[in-house]
């Protein structure tokens, strides 16, 4: 209510002020005052210096009447009666302009939403008036296309009337023009009822249409009832024989159920076909790829958003993912609906209901036996619906975004090809016959050794992956925690095996998915693993250097904690917290572990592959790997007389183990034929004969040729590639003694020549990268914002700022306070004229009464003297 | 076990019954001189068997000729022969002097020959008896009195003491380090180190003109362990610690007024050491403390010169080494080294990198290239061997080498060319074979290696390489923190480094030798 009416007043003093005075009075020499000035200032425009005293105050104290003493006039009086329509005392607008503005403001209301929040309550679509909800009702399809026609028919009135109307039909009109400016607002007004009327019509005339409609399809609808009956009875039947035998009714309420429970058509996702999935996940892979990269070059170093992984905002880090993701997308395959693997799912879940089922019916039999065995089938029921899914992705090789799901499935779909599926079933079946279900998570690393000794390998990987399904952390709080000390011990059971005596390489190749799929869990965790054992072995290698001078090479478990390292982490990021170590520790044995038997070739040559591993993808310079490679091939050499290159820490020119790889037997190199070296070997090398050992170099030999054929493929665009195989040129040609090499070596060692010139190839010197050209400096004057004139307020932009706004606050409150007092003063003057003429009133009223008794006593004795 | 304790048991019985005995026996020698006779029992048992009678006794012969020496009952002057003491005519009191003097003489007889035992506590009580007995006798003199004004010395005693002790110390056959190291304290005292230092000059010169110059290993490193504890104190005035204290008032002798004798002594005694043929390790040893310990105190170092030089020539870590030696010659007594650079430049080579003396060299040659007279070609030379020999260097020694190598071209302005050099496409003109840095031609080239290091695969390896992308700055990077990094406190770095994110290989694995770029199954089976 006051608020109402403050903005009335406030439209009513706006109005006041801006009546100007009239035009004679300004120019009365009487009422005009100039007001002096002190200084002339150039160009200076006052606006003050004349003034019209009078006008303003009469203006001012017409303000109030209007206003103030309105309010006054109305005080204390309750039932006040606003006209609250919009424009009701705006003496300016038109009548029509009042319709209008009142009509838009209704319809703004209706549409205005009540609740910012409220989703459900959607505004009201209409279409020519008509909501679309009711239109939307309606059995019958609306129909569309004389909707398309009447949108599509912009008759000449109507843009005139909306729009004013285009060139063409003013032109047309120009002959009435003047008839029409005469009453310009009228015609206006008929224009629109003509509108509305016509709009009338034509609605009208639609509904007729649509009843008519309507009672065609609905005589169709019947008629088609009276043949739907004999159409229902066919199809149906080539498929379900079993199901003839029941009452067609029935059947038909079935369905018709079925419609109405099932889920209603979901518009998020779309039907994707082969081609679009291909796409999508090559795109993921893109962007994954381009993320590498870009680590790689070191841009992304401090670049903290991980962009591969999408991050919900409910997301609250602990692994959970929802299970609805696990839905495959409907894919079309060669124009066919991909449903081979949908049918295959319901066989199994078929399946496994069946066997939950029977497993229930079993433990409702064994009721004797107690809770224990009920929670342990339910457990089996949901493990088993585990494997099913996983068996199923697997099946379907479908993409998921989701990365767990996705790794959980490349885990199952590239098993090892060579068991066949019939031997894998059956090593699963077995396993599951002896295996329990659940396993709980180890708590130190005795209790996984416990759990995973004297299991093959694939049943400790069953076991592992029960485990780890069994303690996911979506389950319970603690399974984080529990599952990431379980990556720490799953890495040193793993080291465990590789040193144990012969290594069981097997068992540790099997793990891989699951340390893996950990290492996807818990990328922090794994992290902490890995260094805390790289820092570990690399601390101890540094103690025995310090004491001893040199150091033996890392065993096994630290060579397969590398490879591992490869396998978890990007080996080609600029800098990264687990592989930059990583490959320091592979520098670190590369320069200093001593090289004194068969077994140190072998690992140091693990090692080689390993770095060259590590580079191949960004095709980082590892100077200590040639140089390693170098060494090694100077162990072949036999004479060690003025050679053309210097070999480095580890190896020495001369030495007690400095022919290591020299044959014993000219004659071994017929017999040999390349495989792959045994990694056991590394650990140790079993008792051979020396025709044995002897192929066991040449094998040696030829790995380390191939790697260097690989480093110079690596290295090939680096400027300095003559100069890094300089010395492995100059020792391949003249001193390695390949006549006594089998031919496979000899092609190698032909290759690798091939592929290193002989004198380096040109390049530009270098030169510094062009700058920017930094711009000159210009002589464009600084301009300066001067917001007000006068004292200077302020230094900064934000204390000028803060400085006129308060010294317009004051002159504003000092302005208020006039206004206020002036105000009163008005009242007091009211006040006081009403108290004055309320005085004039009765004095008169008592002038009369003393006047009316004057009267009447004079003629009472008028009377008297009368009788 | 049972005859073990038995023997223990017995053990124990003759060990208290002899150290019973020897107690008693010392007592009643002390207590009266009817008894003195038992002093043959007490010396006969330094010829025992048993190493613990040997010890004990060593000690109750130290404890009684001590207390002989304080009471004065040892004969003064010049000693009479035994078989003359009967004849003579002497008291009995003399008589028994004479008598405890010869005892005296024959105990440190024994004494010396226990020096070559072979049990390490029977020498080190032997030592510790005879320095004792050296001791006492520069307090109680047993020479006449005659030279009462001069500062008496034991000399007889220690010369003979000293000598058979260098000779015993210096031993050929076997390592004498600890039993070195326990004379040490001894070597402390400015008058036994003056005299240890004679005798050892001696000794060096006998023994190895006895090998014909040959190397004698076992030897030589005794001689070094010796030597290398021998500190002659840095200010004449601190020559104050006697093992014989008397009366300061006589300065005349040589190891009283000493402190150039001193010097003397420690420089011929080192330079004659040095003017043998030494293996290559003792060469490294002694490189190592030369700069510190040796040269300082030697009157005249300039006499090194013929060392270094050689060991400058042999080349490797050797060559290394004796930079430091040459370069305080060069820098504080006026040394001129023809050749020096050219000597410097020929020394580069891959294996630098790999010793252990790597941050020792690395300062020197710091040092040596850190004039701004040198000219260009020079350094133009050094920056672009340093930079070819940076293709085999681990990563430790890459992050001292480039930040050198940026910082010897900033040195010299016009050594930039190497980095910037707007012309056509050419061959690399520099020889790497060539030795003299003036003929190399590394001005004409460019540092294409340091290009090639920019994708090295250590993250600050390949950002310090970036910098010769662009204009050097003008600040040098200090290497000194740098010259000491191992390369487990690189690793260290990265492992304490707080990361916010881990990325991770988005390729999964599912086998151990099965992935996108696999190199290791190429070569290598599980089986």
């Amino acid at each position: 209510m006051m608020r109402k009416q403050q903005t009335f007043s406030r439209g009513l003093s706006d109005k006041v002020r801006k009546s100007k005075a009239a035009p004679e009075i300004q120019k009365n020499p009487f009422e005009v005052k100039i007001n002096r000035k002190k200084f002339d200032v150039l160009g200076r425009k006052s606006k003050h210096d004349v003034g019209l005293p009078g006008v303003s105050r009469s203006r001012a104290i017409q303000k109030r009447k209007d206003t103030l003493l309105k309010e006054f006039r109305l005080k204390d009086k309750n039932n006040t009666f606003i006209d609250r329509r919009f424009g009701e005392y705006d003496s300016k607008l038109t009548p029509e302009e009042k319709i209008l503005q009142r009509f838009t403001l209704e319809r703004q209301r209706t549409q205005d939403r009540k609740d910012m929040y409220n989703l459900n309550e959607e505004e009201e679509l209409t279409h020519y008036g008509q909501s679309l909800a009711e239109m939307e009702k309606m059995t019958d399809v609306i129909d569309s296309d004389s909707d398309s026609e009447e949108k599509g028919l912009l008759s000449a009135e109507l843009t005139a009337t909306h729009f004013g109307g285009g060139g063409g039909l003013l032109r047309k009109k120009s002959a009435g023009d003047d008839e029409e400016e005469e009453h310009k607002p009228r015609s206006r007004q008929e224009l629109i009822e003509e509108l509305i009327i016509k709009s009338k019509q034509e609605k009208r005339e639609r509904q007729t249409q649509k009843e008519e409609a309507q009672e065609l399809t609905e005589k169709l609808d019947q008629e088609w009832k009276s043949i739907q009956n004999l159409l229902a009875h066919k199809t149906p039947k080539a498929e379900r024989t079993d199901e003839t035998d029941k009452p067609k009714l029935d059947q038909y309420d079935m369905m018709v159920r079925e419609l109405g429970f099932e889920m209603k058509a979901q518009p998020s996702e779309k039907l994707k076909s082969a081609e679009e999935l291909a796409r999508e996940e090559r795109q993921r892979l893109q962007t994954l790829e381009a993320d590498r990269l870009k680590r790689m070059m070191g841009d992304a170093e401090e670049d903290a958003v991980q962009t591969n992984t999408h991050i919900s905002a409910d997301d609250m880090n602990d692994g959970f993912i929802l299970d609805g993701d696990d839905r495959k997308t409907l894919a079309y395959k060669d124009g066919k609906w991909n449903i081979e693997g949908e049918e295959e799912e319901k066989e199994d879940e078929d399946g496994d209901e069946e066997g939950g089922e029977e497993e229930e019916e079993e433990d409702d039999e064994d009721d004797a036996e107690g809770e224990e065995d009920d929670e342990e089938g339910e457990d089996d029921d949901e493990d088993d619906a585990d494997e099913d899914h996983c068996d199923l992705q697997s099946d379907e090789g479908s993409e998921d975004e989701d990365g767990q799901g996705a790794e959980e499935e490349q885990v199952c779909a590239e098993e090892p090809p060579a068991v066949s599926e019939e031997q894998k079933k059956a090593a699963q079946e077995a396993a599951k016959a002896e295996l329990p279900y659940t396993f709980p998570a180890p708590e130190s690393y005795s209790d996984l050794k416990q759990l995973l000794q004297g299991h093959g390998s694939e049943q400790q990987r069953l076991i592992l992956d029960r485990t780890l399904k069994c303690n996911h952390p979506s389950l319970s709080a603690g399974n984080k925690a529990k599952l990431q000390k379980l990556f720490g011990f799953l890495l040193e059971y793993v080291g465990d095996l590789a040193t144990q005596n012969p290594p069981d390489l097997r068992t540790v190749s099997a793990l891989i998915p699951q340390i893996c799929g950990l290492c996807q869990m818990f990328p922090e965790a794994a992290c902490k693993a890995v260094q805390t054992l790289l820092s570990d072995s690399g601390h101890s290698m540094e103690e025995t250097l310090e004491v001893k001078g040199r150091a033996p090479m890392p065993d096994l478990d630290m060579l397969v904690l590398l490879k591992i390292t490869a396998l978890l982490f990007p080996s080609s990021d600029f800098r990264h917290p687990v592989t930059t170590p990583a490959f320091l520790f592979l520098s670190q044995a590369l320069t200093r572990c001593a090289v004194v038997s068969l077994e140190d070739v072998c690992k140091g040559l693990v090692l080689c592959c390993l770095a060259l591993e590590y580079v191949s993808l960004s095709q980082r310079i590892f100077p200590e790997l040639l140089n390693f490679l170098l060494g090694l091939l100077h162990l072949t050499v036999s004479d060690k007389h003025n050679m053309g290159y210097t070999v480095v820490s580890p190896f020495r020119r001369q030495g007690k183990s400095c022919d290591l790889l020299v044959l014993k037997d000219p004659n071994v190199s017929h017999s040999w034929n390349r495989k792959p070296i045994s990694l056991q070997t590394a650990h140790r090398l079993p008792a051979q004969s020396p025709v044995e050992r002897d192929h066991y170099r040449l094998s040696l030999i030829d790995s380390c040729l191939d790697l260097v054929k690989r480093c110079t493929w690596l290295y090939k665009d680096l400027p300095s590639y003559a100069h890094i195989f300089q010395p492995i040129r100059a020792l391949l040609l003249k001193h390695l003694p390949v006549e006594g090499y089998p031919a496979p070596i000899q092609d190698l060692h032909r290759e690798i020549l091939d592929a290193i010139p002989e004198k380096p190839s040109q390049h530009a010197p270098l030169v510094f990268k062009k700058k920017k050209p930094i711009p000159l400096k210009l002589f464009t004057p600084k301009i300066v914002q001067i917001l007000d004139y006068g004292k200077k307020r302020g230094n900064t932009k934000e204390e000028k700022e803060r400085e006129r706004l308060k010294h317009k606050y004051k002159r504003e409150f000092k302005g208020a306070l006039r206004e206020i007092r002036k105000d009163t003063r008005f009242l007091a003057r009211e006040k006081l004229s009403d108290v004055m003429s309320r005085c004039v009133k009765r004095k008169v009223k008592e002038l009369y009464g003393s006047l009316a008794t004057q009267e009447g006593e004079w003629k009472a004795l008028k009377r008297k003297n009368r009788k | 076990m049972a005859p073990s304790t038995d023997s223990n048991v017995k053990d124990e019985n003759s060990q208290v019954s002899y150290k019973k005995d020897i107690n008693t026996k010392t007592g009643r020698i002390l207590q009266n001189k009817k008894h003195s006779n038992d002093i043959f029992d007490v010396i006969e048992y330094l010829q025992s068997e048993k190493d613990k009678e040997i010890i004990f006794a060593t000690n109750a012969c130290k404890r009684v000729f001590c207390q002989l020496f304080y009471r004065g009952d040892l004969y003064v002057g010049d000693l009479p022969q035994e078989e003359e003491l009967m004849s003579g005519d002497r008291s009995a009191e003399e008589k028994y002097r004479i008598f405890m003097r010869h005892r005296y003489n024959n105990c440190v007889e024994l004494l010396l020959e226990n020096m070559g035992h072979e049990a390490f506590q029977v020498k080190e009580a032997s030592l510790c008896a005879l320095m004792k007995f050296v001791e006492a006798e520069g307090k109680h003199p047993l020479q006449n009195l005659d030279l009462i004004e001069h500062y008496i010395f034991p000399r007889d005693l220690f010369l003979s003491c000293t000598q058979t002790l260098v000779e015993h110390l210096l031993s050929t056959e076997e390592d004498m380090s600890l039993l070195i190291s326990r004379f040490q304290e001894f070597l402390e005292m400015d008058d036994v180190r003056y005299y240890v230092m004679s005798s050892v000059r001696d000794n060096i010169y006998r023994v190895m003109g006895r090998n014909k110059k040959a190397v004698i290993p076992v030897y030589q490193n005794n001689v070094y362990t010796l030597l290398s504890n021998i500190n002659v104190p840095s200010q004449g005035s601190k020559i104050k610690h006697f093992l014989v204290k008397q009366a300061c008032k006589f300065a005349l002798l040589p190891w009283y007024c000493p402190y150039k004798e001193h010097k003397r002594a420690f420089e011929q005694m080192w330079l004659l050491f040095l003017k043998f043929k030494l293996p290559s390790s003792m060469y490294k040893k002694i490189l190592v403390i030369l700069h510190e310990s040796i040269m300082p105190q030697m009157s005249d170092p300039t006499l090194l010169i013929d060392f270094l030089s050689a060991a400058y020539d042999i080349g490797g870590a050797i060559s290394l080494l004796a930079l430091n030696g040459l370069f305080i010659l060069i820098h504080k007594h006026n040394l001129d080294y023809p050749d020096f650079y050219k000597k410097l430049y020929s020394l580069l080579d891959p294996s630098i990198f790999h010793v252990k003396y790597r941050a020792r060299f690395f300062h020197l040659v710091n040092i040596f290239l850190s004039s701004t007279h040198l000219p260009a070609y020079l350094v133009a030379a050094f920056v672009k061997r340093f930079a070819r020999l940076s293709l085999t260097a681990p990563p430790t020694a890459l992050l001292i080498l480039l930040p050198f190598i940026c910082n010897l071209i900033r040195r010299h302005p016009s050594c930039r060319v190497l980095i910037h050099r707007p012309s056509a496409p050419c061959d690399d003109p520099y020889v790497m074979e060539e030795e003299d840095p003036a003929q190399c031609h590394a001005l004409e080239s460019s540092l294409w290696e340091i290009k090639t290091l920019q994708k090295h695969y250590h993250p600050d390896v390949a950002k310090a390489a970036m910098k010769i992308n662009e204009p050097l700055t003008e600040q040098e990077e200090e290497i000194s923190e740098v010259l000491e990094l191992s390369t487990f406190e690189l690793m260290e770095r990265d492992l304490k480094a707080e990361r916010k994110t881990i990325p991770l290989e988005f390729d999964t694995a599912t086998e151990l030798l099965k992935s996108p770029r696999e190199v290791l199954g190429v070569h290598f089976s599980l089986e």
